[in-house]
């Protein structure tokens, strides 16, 4: 990067660091990630995500990969996907990941708690239609269950199913046997989840990333 | 701790212990030394005379039972006692056990004394060989490890730094006082004031145990305490020792305090290798167990006290020891056990411990009315100042650090919480008991550390809980296990790795990856019996989740009336809802119904013998709700059976097999585990489509594979329950569920 990039890219820093309450240090190494990332492009691609080693063993891999190129992710009001995102479009991604400030108010914790349990919604969603039916919530199952072989594959439903049936009983008690329960809304979800400390727990620790000993991850 | 640096008059006290209930007015002692005495002169009268006695009918030998009577009865009371304080509902309300307990060994001691017998002291050797490795190993096994980990550092901070804050400031400032002229205590030298520091600024795990048990505080701050209070024996342990040395020298160098550093690791590492390697052995062992169920809880128990002594033996940390197995064992030692091991383990911890605190603190109270007493009012007062304001400021000082590098800070609240739940007990008073008489100070000390003990005890432990309720400090969270809780505990987990991988940053959530990836490759590969080492974390949830509500559903037997309107599948999935004739149901049911009959027959012929565990008289109950929630199971199968629509046009030929749907998970009915399992297997071959049922029904073959289904469920069910014969099958091995 040369010096007529980054004398730009500070101001551009600052306005970022306003808008979403990271630091100018945790943008800088951010900043330098995606460019690794990306091999110094402007924007990147799912194959660029896709080929990062770490992400090899993780059951997930595909919707993590997919929740950075969910606009809904991005605090836009569309819904759909993109092919590419610019750095912005990857910080957006981050802010879900930060830690909870010392001292904050009630409700900006509560705000804070539905912003991080939306992402969570937004990856199980996948037809982006407001609830995870049963269905979907299937596919999220055996996939966490993906690596775990054949057993895996067989109870993946049956655990889903159990978790479906949790979430009807305890959101909408009793229901008419011909009553029909079409998915988790995004209240049920908040509501099942109420005893998760969402917000202590989905965090990374973005000012230790030392960029010296970041993985490229393209050393394949 | 130092069990090595027992001195003789340790044994003698144990037959002390034993004199004195000589003394105690038991009826029949009057007349056994009179017996004695008779006997002997008998013996000479027929030497001279040959006149023959008559044959004893009833004769009292007390001297052949005297020991384990004796000890019997001492447990008996304390047991009576601790049942007693039970029955008054005010009283356990407001004062924690431990509190009573000590007051009824002042009581007891007050009473041996007035007879004009020594009462006991509480004996060193049998505190930390007999009493102590019950409390906490039980501790250790149950350790919440989730919360242990992530909180570890904290921890570690408190228990190390905090421990080594409170023997410094409190020796050094006791030293102080005693250079002043008007105390009088102008003789104690440096050293001997640092060894009672050390030996006062520990906190104690068994007092901390009681107290928070009954306060029912937030997770982390019982972890926090629980934890510091565990971890600084090895502290403790090295101080101890460090200063009995130095102290006999008189001198310390430089390099005595760098081999004090080293001597540290040594002890604190060393307790925790020794620990994980039985740790490891016995979850090696536990994988051949399948077919002798019985003795599984005695190798868990053996094991950890075999590693307890061993650390003791080398002068390492046994606690620390105790804890290192307890934990290493735990999942592998899980998989391989069957159910009924495991609730002996939990229940014979859960009493051992339960035996061993109320003992403790018994002879606690006895000892103090024993033990001989040095009273200094200004020593001991300041004593229990320092005490109160190390802690604080340790505290502080420590949260103010620490907080630095937490996600989540700890609150004022939580400091406090922290601060004043500093509890020392017995573990204190068995260090100043093992002190060599040589120490001029030593009656002093004693006397010190039981003010200070009672202090803790009683103040601090009667006031926490109205002060938890004052500061409206977070309570434990109720939560049942929810099985969204777990999917997503789990979810978060890989997103969280998968984030910090995106991020390039090796991580917490990375390197735990690591480990639970070694683990799975190659740990459980040796350590877990039979194929169940593949099975994921969730799937085992799911299983015990499902176990533990059958059984639940059988123990409490009570059979849920079907409520009108509860959710099940069917509001889930829509689907056209076809029926049967009634007349044909009616008919099913009919069939079912007389077959589970016949079962109940077979039930009661079940042969008892040493290897199973089935109470004649229980086993009829038991059977009995089995079979009435088997018989409601398959009415319950039926309906939705005959409810959902078929997939297939025509029944397959050759098998016949009849498929109900995965799950049956309805609340509050739960499934049942084989069922689970068998029916699984059933559903292979419709993988590719919904879960279908078959809506026709044809004649008598479809009524007796109904029946074959219906009775192969029932012997699965009742296997599942039961302790498993030679030919296991997988349902046996089901983990449970922890506590």
């Amino acid at each position: 990067m040369g010096a007529s990039q980054s004398a730009g890219t500070e101001h551009e820093f600052q306005d970022l660091a306003d808008r979403t309450g990271f630091s100018l240090e945790q943008i800088g190494n951010i900043n330098k990630r995606f460019r690794q990332l990306s091999n110094n492009e402007e924007t990147l691609s799912r194959e660029d995500l896709a080929s990062i080693p770490a992400l090899d063993n993780n059951p997930i891999r595909a919707q993590i990969i997919n929740a950075f190129f969910d606009k809904r992710n991005l605090h836009q009001n569309e819904t759909g996907t993109v092919q590419e995102i610019g750095f912005e479009e990857f910080l957006m991604v981050m802010t879900h990941f930060r830690p909870a400030a010392m001292g904050i108010t009630e409700e900006e914790r509560e705000n804070l708690r539905r912003d991080k349990l939306r992402f969570l919604f937004n990856m199980h969603d996948t037809d982006s239609d407001g609830t995870i039916n049963l269905e979907e919530y299937r596919r999220v199952v055996e996939e966490l269950l993906s690596k775990a072989g054949t057993i895996g594959q067989e109870t993946a439903k049956a655990i889903a199913d159990a978790a479906m049936l949790e979430v009807a009983s305890t959101t909408r008690g009793k229901m008419e046997p011909d009553e029909f329960y079409e998915g988790i809304t995004f209240e049920n979800f908040l509501q099942i989840l109420n005893t998760f400390d969402i917000e202590t727990r989905m965090h990374v620790r973005f000012l230790h990333m030392d960029t010296a000993t970041l993985r490229c991850g393209k050393s394949k | 701790m130092s069990v090595h640096a027992l001195r003789k008059s340790a044994s003698s006290s144990c037959s002390n212990i034993l004199v004195v209930f000589v003394g105690i007015g038991l009826p029949i002692e009057a007349s056994a030394p009179a017996y004695q005495s008779h006997g002997t002169e008998g013996s000479h009268l027929t030497n001279i005379t040959n006149t023959k006695k008559a044959f004893p009918v009833l004769a009292v030998n007390y001297e052949h039972v005297r020991k384990p009577f004796e000890i019997a009865l001492w447990i008996l009371l304390a047991l009576l006692m601790k049942l007693g304080f039970h029955l008054i509902p005010r009283l356990s309300a407001v004062v924690p056990e431990s509190c009573l307990l000590i007051v009824v060994g002042l009581l007891v001691g007050g009473l041996i004394k007035v007879i004009g017998e020594e009462p006991p002291v509480l004996d060193s050797q049998l505190f930390f060989l007999c009493l102590l490795p019950p409390i906490i190993l039980d501790a250790g096994y149950f350790l919440p490890i989730r919360p242990f980990t992530e909180n570890v550092g904290t921890i570690l901070v408190f228990a190390v730094i905090g421990t080594l804050w409170n023997a410094f400031f409190m020796g050094g400032l006791l030293y102080a006082l005693c250079q002043i002229e008007s105390v009088g205590l102008s003789g104690v030298d440096l050293l001997a004031c640092l060894l009672f520091g050390s030996i006062v600024s520990a906190v104690d795990p068994v007092a901390v145990l009681a107290v928070f048990e009954e306060i029912h505080i937030n997770e982390l701050v019982h972890i926090l305490v629980f934890g510091e209070s565990l971890l600084n024996d090895a502290v403790t342990v090295v101080l101890y020792n460090l200063f009995e040395e130095f102290s006999k020298v008189g001198t310390v160098t430089v390099l005595d305090v760098f081999l004090g550093v080293v001597c540290f690791f040594v002890v604190s590492l060393g307790g925790v290798l020794v620990g994980a390697i039985y740790g490891f052995l016995a979850a090696f062992t536990s994988r051949f167990t399948s077919h002798t169920r019985v003795i599984e809880p005695l190798f868990v128990f053996l094991y950890s006290y075999m590693a307890y002594l061993s650390s003791e033996m080398f002068h390492l940390s046994g606690i620390m020891a105790l804890i290192a197995c307890g934990v290493v064992m735990r999942p592998y030692v899980e998989a391989n056990i069957s159910h009924k091991s495991y609730t002996t383990i939990k229940y014979f911890l859960k009493m051992w411990s339960s035996v061993s605190e109320t003992l403790i603190f018994i002879f606690l109270g006895v000892s103090t009315v024993a033990g001989p007493h040095a009273w200094n009012w200004t020593f001991v007062i300041t004593t229990v100042i320092l005490c109160l304001v190390s802690r604080v400021l340790g505290v502080i000082g420590l949260t103010f650090i620490i907080n630095k590098f937490r996600i989540v800070k700890l609150t004022k609240k939580d400091q406090f919480i922290v601060a004043y739940g500093g509890l020392r007990g017995a573990i204190a008073f068995s260090l100043g008991y093992l002190l060599s008489n040589s120490h001029q100070m030593r009656n002093l000390f004693l006397t010190a550390i039981i003010t200070v003990i009672f202090f803790t005890v009683f103040v601090q432990g009667m006031t926490i809980r109205p002060l938890v309720e004052l500061l409206a400090v977070k309570k434990k969270k109720e939560s049942k296990p929810s099985i969204n809780e777990e999917i997503h505990t789990e979810f978060l987990d890989h997103l969280l790795t998968g984030v910090e991988g995106v991020c390039g940053h090796y991580g917490h959530y990375h390197w735990k990856e690591k480990l639970n990836r070694f683990n799975k490759t190659y740990v459980k590969r040796w350590l877990i019996a039979g194929e169940n080492f593949k099975e994921p974390e969730l799937i085992a949830f799911y299983r015990k989740m499902e176990l533990k509500q059958a059984i639940m559903m059988v123990e409490s037997g009570q059979l849920p009336s079907v409520l009108p309107s509860t959710i099940s599948m069917q509001n889930i999935q829509p689907r056209a809802i076809p029926r049967v004739s009634k007349k044909r149901e009616e008919e099913i049911r009919r069939i079912l119904r007389a077959n589970l009959q016949n079962n109940k027959q077979k039930m009661r012929s079940r042969s008892y013998s040493r290897h199973t565990l089935f109470d004649a008289d229980e086993e009829d109950n038991v059977s009995e709700v089995r079979l009435r929630k088997t018989k409601m199971e398959m009415e319950r199968r039926m309906s939705h059976y005959l409810t959902v629509p078929a997939n297939r046009e025509s029944p397959r030929p050759g098998v016949r097999r009849v498929s109900f749907p995965t799950v049956h998970f309805e609340q509050p009915s739960p499934p049942s585990t084989p069922d689970a399992v068998s029916l699984e297997e059933e559903e292979e071959e419709e993988v590719p489509k919904r879960p279908s049922l078959k809506a026709d029904i044809e004649g008598p073959r479809g009524n007796a594979s109904d029946n074959h289904q219906g009775e192969l469920d029932y012997q699965r069910l009742a296997r599942c329950l039961s302790d498993p014969g030679p030919n296991k099958d997988k349902e046996d091995d089901d983990p449970f569920m922890s506590c």
